[in-house]
C-alpha cells in the first residue's frame, strides 16, 4: 500500500475512533473529559504553530491571538445568530452539526484573514523582530477584543453553547496533523523547508519565498482559529485575558519541547505538557511534600521557564527535532566563523 | 485641549519617556554588541524596582541630618550595582554558552530567562502588588502656574540626564567604551586587535542592566504600585523605543523613548485611552514596515 493511502486511512481511522470515543464518553468524569478535550485542542494549536515556527522557520509569538479571533467569531455567531438557522431547520442533531461546522469554519477563516495581515509584514522581518511583531499583533488583537462591547469587552463572553465533543476535537486534531504532514511531504511543501533552511538559496532556485511564508501564516492561523472555536464551545465562557502572551508562550513551549519541525514530536509534547500541568495541580495539594515543592508546583510558569532554558542549553533541537543544517553565531554573519563577526 | 492641558500632557509624556529611554538604552547596547534582543531586560527593570522596595527602609534611616538627600542616591547606586551584577550573571549563565548557536535558540532562552525572573519573582516577592516606599517627598513644585511638575518628575529628569551624560562619557571617552564600539562595529576585527569580547559583553550587560535598575526606581517613584510582572510591558515598549530610534544607536534610544512616552501619554489622555497598550505595537509595526532602520539608524545591506 502506498504511503499516502496509509495517511488517508489513518485519518479516517482517527475520525471514526474519535466518533466512537465520543459516543461512549458519557460515563467519563466531566473533569477528565475536559482535560482530554484540552489535550486535543492543544495538539491542534501546537501542530499548526509548528507549520509556521518549525517548518517555515518564521518564529511567531502570537498564536493565542489567532486562537482568540477564532474563539470570539465562532462564539459570537453561534450565540447571536443561531436562531435563524434553528427556526428554519428546527433544533435537532443535523441543524446543530451544521451550525457548529459553519461557525468553526467562520472562526478559522476570520483567523486566517488575521494570519494574512500578520504574514505580510513578516516578509520584511526576521528572527527576533518578527517574534516581537507577532507578539505585538497578538496583544493588539486582545486589546481590540477588550474594547469590543458586543462580545462583553473585559468582562468576557459567556453563555456559549457547549457543542464541543471528543469527536469534533479529535477529528480536527487528526485533520490538522494530516494536512500539515501531507503538505510538508508534497513537492509543493518542500518549499516551506527551503525557506527555513536558506532563504537566499531558495529564492535563487526560483522559490517564491513570500508566498510560502504567507501560506504558512494563513494555514497555521486557520487551524488555530478552529481550535479557538472548539475551546470556546467547550468552556462556554471566554475572556480576553485567557488569550494573552502567556498562552502564546505555552503553545511555543509545546513546539520547542517537541522539536521544531517534527509534527509527531510536537503533538506528543502537547499531550505531555497538558497532562503534566494538570498533574501539578494535584502535586500542589499533596500534604506530604515539602512546602517549597508544593509552592513551585502551584506556579507552573517557573517550571516552563526552567524547561525552556534547560532545553536550549542541553538539547536545543527539542525531544524529537533534528539539528539545523548550519548554525549562525550570535553577532555573526551567515558565514559562520569561530569568532562573532558582523556583516558590515 | 487647552494650551495648559497640552503642556501638562507633554510634561507627563516626557517623564514617562525618560523611563522608556533608560530601559531602551540597555536593549540598544546589547543589540549593538551581540545582535540579539535581550527579552529579559524588562525584568531587570522590575528587579530594580524591588531592590528599591527592600533597600529603602533599610538604608534611609542611616541618612539623617545634612546627609538626608544622599539617602535616595545611595539606594539608587546600590540598586544599579545589584542590577548590573544580575545582568552579568544572566549573560554568563544563560547566553554565553549559546553564543555560537543560532539566534533563535538564544531568543528562546531569553524568553525563558524573562519568564523565570517574572514568576520566580512572584514566588519570592509574592504575586500581590506592593506599594513602593516614599524614597523622597512627592510634591508639586511651586511657581509653575497652572502646570503641575512634581518633585519626582523633576528627579527622574535630572537622574536620566545625568545617566545619559555618564553613559555618553563612558562610550565615547574611555578605553572600555572604545572597545565596546569596536565590538559593535566588527567583532571579529576587534578580537584580532586584542579586544577581549567576553569582557566587553559582560561590561555591556552590566551597564545596560544598571540603567534598567535605575529606571525601575524612578518608575516606581511615579507609579508606586510594583509587582513581579510589571517589567513585561515597559520592557516591550522600551524595545519599541529602541527600534524607533534605530536599534544599536545610543542617542536614538533616548530620543525614541521620549517620543514613545509623549505619544502614549497623549493617546491615554484622548478618547482612545483604552487602546493605550496597543499604541506601542502599532507604532512598532509601522516603523518596521516603512523605516526598519529607525530614525537615526542606517539601513544595512545583508551580504550573502
Amino acid at each position: 500500500m502506498k504511503y499516502r493511502h496509509i495517511k488517508k486511512l489513518a485519518l479516517l481511522a482517527a475520525i471514526i475512533l474519535s466518533g466512537m470515543a465520543s459516543h461512549f464518553s458519557g460515563g467519563i468524569n466531566s473533569y477528565y473529559l475536559q482535560i482530554i478535550i484540552f489535550i486535543g485542542i492543544n495538539v491542534t494549536l501546537a501542530v499548526s504553530l509548528n507549520l509556521i515556527n518549525g517548518y517555515t522557520g518564521q518564529f511567531s509569538l502570537g498564536h493565542a491571538g489567532f486562537m482568540a479571533i477564532g474563539a470570539y467569531v465562532s462564539a459570537y455567531l453561534s450565540t447571536e445568530h443561531s436562531a435563524v438557522l434553528f427556526k428554519a431547520l428546527g433544533t435537532n442533531f443535523f441543524s446543530i452539526t451544521l451550525l457548529f461546522v459553519a461557525v468553526l469554519m467562520a472562526g478559522g477563516v476570520a483567523a486566517s484573514i488575521a494570519g494574512l495581515i500578520v504574514g505580510v509584514p513578516s516578509l520584511r522581518l526576521k528572527g527576533d523582530y518578527l517574534a516581537i511583531v507577532t507578539l505585538g499583533f497578538g496583544e493588539i488583537i486582545r486589546v481590540v477584543i477588550q474594547n469590543t462591547d458586543a462580545v462583553g469587552g473585559p468582562r468576557g463572553y459567556s453563555g456559549i453553547a457547549s457543542y464541543t465533543t471528543l469527536f469534533w476535537t479529535y477529528s480536527v486534531a487528526a485533520l490538522t496533523i494530516y494536512v500539515v504532514i501531507s503538505l510538508i511531504d508534497s513537492t509543493y511543501g518542500r518549499g516551506f523547508l527551503t525557506v527555513r533552511d536558506d532563504e537566499v538559496a531558495a529564492e535563487a532556485v526560483g522559490i517564491n519565498t513570500t508566498r510560502y511564508k504567507v501560506t504558512a501564516f494563513v494555514l497555521g492561523a486557520f487551524f488555530a482559529g478552529v481550535a479557538g472555536g472548539l475551546y470556546a464551545h467547550s468552556t462556554t465562557y471566554i475572556n480576553p485575558s485567557g488569550f494573552d502572551f502567556q498562552r502564546s508562550i505555552e503553545i511555543v513551549i509545546m513546539v520547542i519541547l517537541g522539536g521544531m519541525g517534527s509534527t509527531v514530536g510536537v503533538a506528543f509534547a502537547a499531550i505531555l505538557l497538558t497532562l503534566l500541568l494538570e498533574y501539578l495541580r494535584f502535586v500542589a495539594g499533596y500534604e506530604w511534600l515539602p512546602e517549597l515543592v508544593r509552592r513551585i508546583a502551584q506556579n507552573r510558569v517557573i517550571i516552563y521557564s526552567l524547561v525552556l532554558i534547560a532545553l536550549m542549553l542541553l538539547r536545543p533541537q527539542g525531544l524529537f527535532g533534528r539539528l539545523p543544517r548550519r548554525g549562525i553565531p550570535i553577532g555573526g554573519s551567515t558565514k559562520s566563523a569561530k569568532l562573532p563577526a558582523n556583516s558590515t | 485641549m487647552s494650551a495648559t492641558e497640552f503642556f501638562q500632557q507633554l510634561i507627563n509624556g516626557l517623564s514617562l519617556g525618560a523611563f522608556y529611554a533608560l530601559i531602551a538604552l540597555g536593549y540598544t547596547m546589547v543589540y549593538g554588541v551581540l545582535r540579539f534582543i535581550n527579552f529579559a531586560h524588562g525584568d531587570v527593570f522590575m528587579i530594580g524596582a524591588f531592590c528599591g522596595y527592600y533597600l529603602t527602609p533599610r538604608l534611609l534611616p542611616h541618612f539623617t541630618g545634612w546627609m538626608t538627600p544622599l539617602g535616595p542616591v545611595a539606594v539608587l547606586i546600590l540598586t544599579m550595582v545589584i542590577c548590573a551584577l544580575l545582568g552579568i550573571t544572566i549573560e554568563k549563565l544563560a547566553y554565553r554558552p549559546l553564543r555560537q548557536q543560532p539566534k533563535l535558540t538564544v531568543l528562546i532562552t531569553a524568553i525563558g530567562v524573562s519568564l523565570f525572573l517574572e514568576y520566580g519573582g512572584q514566588f519570592v516577592f509574592g504575586a500581590d502588588p506592593k506599594s513602593f516606599p516614599e524614597l523622597m517627598p512627592d510634591r508639586a513644585l511651586p511657581g509653575t502656574g497652572a502646570l503641575t511638575i512634581t518633585t519626582t518628575q523633576l528627579a527622574a529628569f535630572i537622574v536620566t540626564i545625568c545617566l545619559l551624560i555618564a553613559l555618553t562619557f563612558i562610550v565615547k571617552r574611555t578605553r572600555l567604551g572604545m572597545a565596546m564600539r569596536a565590538v559593535s562595529n566588527n567583532a571579529a576585527a576587534a578580537a584580532l586587535m586584542g579586544v577581549n569580547i567576553d569582557t566587553i559583553v559582560s561590561f555591556t550587560f552590566g551597564l545596560g542592566s544598571a540603567l534598567a535598575g535605575a529606571g525601575g526606581i524612578l518608575y516606581s517613584l511615579s507609579y508606586p504600585s510594583i509587582d513581579p510582572l510589571m517589567g513585561l510591558f515597559p520592557g516591550i515598549k522600551a524595545f519599541v523605543a529602541a527600534v524607533l530610534g534605530g536599534i544599536g544607536n545610543i542617542p536614538g534610544a533616548a530620543v525614541g523613548g521620549i517620543i514613545l512616552g509623549v505619544i502614549e501619554t497623549f493617546v491615554a489622555g484622548s478618547a482612545f485611552s483604552t487602546y493605550r497598550d496597543a499604541i506601542a505595537f502599532s507604532l512598532l509595526i509601522v516603523i518596521l514596515l516603512f523605516r526598519p532602520a529607525g530614525i537615526f539608524g542606517r539601513s544595512q545591506i545583508e551580504k550573502v
